[in-house]
């Protein structure tokens, strides 16, 4: 058996409310005009049916139909209210289309006044409204998912090499708390930018903002770069700082030699190379005390 | 035995309201859902543990606990205990678009609040 389907069309048909489609500028014309009036007011403004209102209440509704009817006999020069329709067929803002679409089925109207809940005027609603919400719709949906879809250009399948590296290089300055955390951002950004997928990201992210911190707290400064290829994304850090005399102690984590002032505002837990370890899948840590320290950090892809 | 509470999860706007938050910064996703809750002051503690949608409350209100937000996607911070958040954090938060709520209360009554209310950490 045929799968059956939907359309976007359908979908939207019971997804948009009224208050999507209608029209929100309302021409009216109050009871005691004349049927001639009404002529221009429909020539006018391309319109085909008007509602009747008096003193901000809706009392009535009055077409081409009911335009034509008076000419036939001969009473061009009838109050509105004499020749409108009373009970108006109306619909809530709030409801969807096609509660709209059932009743344009069931009533040969051409259009309905659109109220609030509070029983406000708010539109008017056709056909052509509804076919012209439904395109819009589908318009913007369109035009979102292909700015999504450029988004998601993995430019390592659609652009580059074999032999390509993209290399994103920052300065950091020590002892900037303020400015914490922006090369890890713009890393983060980037490898987003390339189509990488957001696991992978994130933990590129994490690593990238302690090895940052590090260089902040610890190393009065330094430098980071992310290479990233086809194959893997490479975070190095690099300073000129004091070093790091005991190696193995500092990759087993747990204590922090960072200034009390520091530890209070919540750096320094000891927990920035157990980090770094569980996010990466390999690390290399370099340093001699009082020439600096060379950091590696490698996620695979 | 963590259970989260899908399709019931809770609004932004739901927590200000019923935690009687200021909201500072970044005021357009208060219809974002959280995704559970995380409570530390230890930065890397926050890095390693937090998960992605989480409500984040700290006292700390200095401005890397925006980098650390946007980071992890965080969906908001709350800064208790009546601490004044620094003009540069606020800044910082409207640029990278980070909601940051603040309160009077303490750390520990908010997350009472909120566990009682069903955000869940882990």
């Amino acid at each position: 058996m045929e799968e059956k389907k939907v359309t976007k069309a359908q979908e939207l048909v019971y997804e948009l409310r009224i208050r999507d489609a209608m029209t929100k500028e309302v021409i009216t014309i109050k009871p005691d005009h004349i049927i001639k009036d009404l002529r221009i007011m429909l020539k006018e403004n391309r319109i085909s049916g008007v509602p009747v209102v008096d003193r901000e209440l809706m009392v009535g509704i009055i077409s081409i139909e009911d335009l034509i009817k008076a000419l036939a006999k001969n009473e061009m020069d009838a109050k509105v209210h004499e020749k409108m329709t009373k009970n108006v067929i109306t619909l809530y803002e709030d409801e969807p289309i096609i509660n709209a679409v059932k009743k344009f089925n069931k009533y040969d109207f051409g259009r309905f006044p659109i109220l609030n809940r509070e029983g406000k005027l708010v539109g008017i609603l056709t056909q052509k409204d509804i076919i012209k919400g439904i395109l819009r719709r589908i318009e913007l949906d369109y035009h979102t998912n292909e700015l999504q879809k450029y988004k998601n250009v993995d430019i390592f399948k659609d652009i580059v090499t074999e032999h390509t590296n993209i290399i994103v290089r920052r300065y950091v300055a020590g002892n900037d708390f303020i400015h914490g955390g922006e090369a890890a951002e713009e890393i983060k950004r980037s490898l987003a930018g390339l189509g990488i997928k957001p696991p992978i990201v994130r933990r590129a992210a994490i690593a990238t903002y302690e090895a940052e911190m590090n260089l902040i707290i610890h190393a009065d400064g330094g430098e980071m770069i992310a290479n990233i290829n086809k194959k893997r994304i490479k975070i190095e850090a690099n300073d000129n700082g004091p070093g790091i005399p005991d190696i193995e102690k500092a990759l087993k984590g747990g204590f922090s030699t960072a200034p009390d002032w520091v530890k209070e505002l919540g750096f320094g837990a000891g927990l920035g190379f157990i980090n770094i370890r569980n996010c990466a899948d390999e690390i290399n840590l370099e340093s001699e005390v009082g020439e600096g320290t060379k950091l590696k950090i490698i996620i695979n892809l | 035995m963590n259970h989260k509470l899908k399709g019931g999860s809770l609004t932004l706007r739901e927590i200000k309201y019923k935690l009687a938050l200021n909201i500072r910064t970044a005021k357009k996703h208060l219809n974002e859902e959280v995704t559970g809750g995380y409570s530390s002051d230890l930065l890397s503690d926050v890095m390693a543990n937090a998960k992605k949608g989480n409500i984040w409350i700290t006292i700390q209100s200095h401005p890397n606990i925006v980098a650390v937000a946007s980071l992890l996607e965080l969906s908001a911070i709350i800064v208790t205990g009546g601490k004044k958040i620094e003009k540069e954090t606020l800044s910082r938060a409207e640029r990278e678009d980070i909601t940051i709520f603040d309160t009077t209360e303490s750390t520990f009554n908010i997350v009472g609040k909120l566990y009682k209310m069903g955000v869940i950490g882990g």
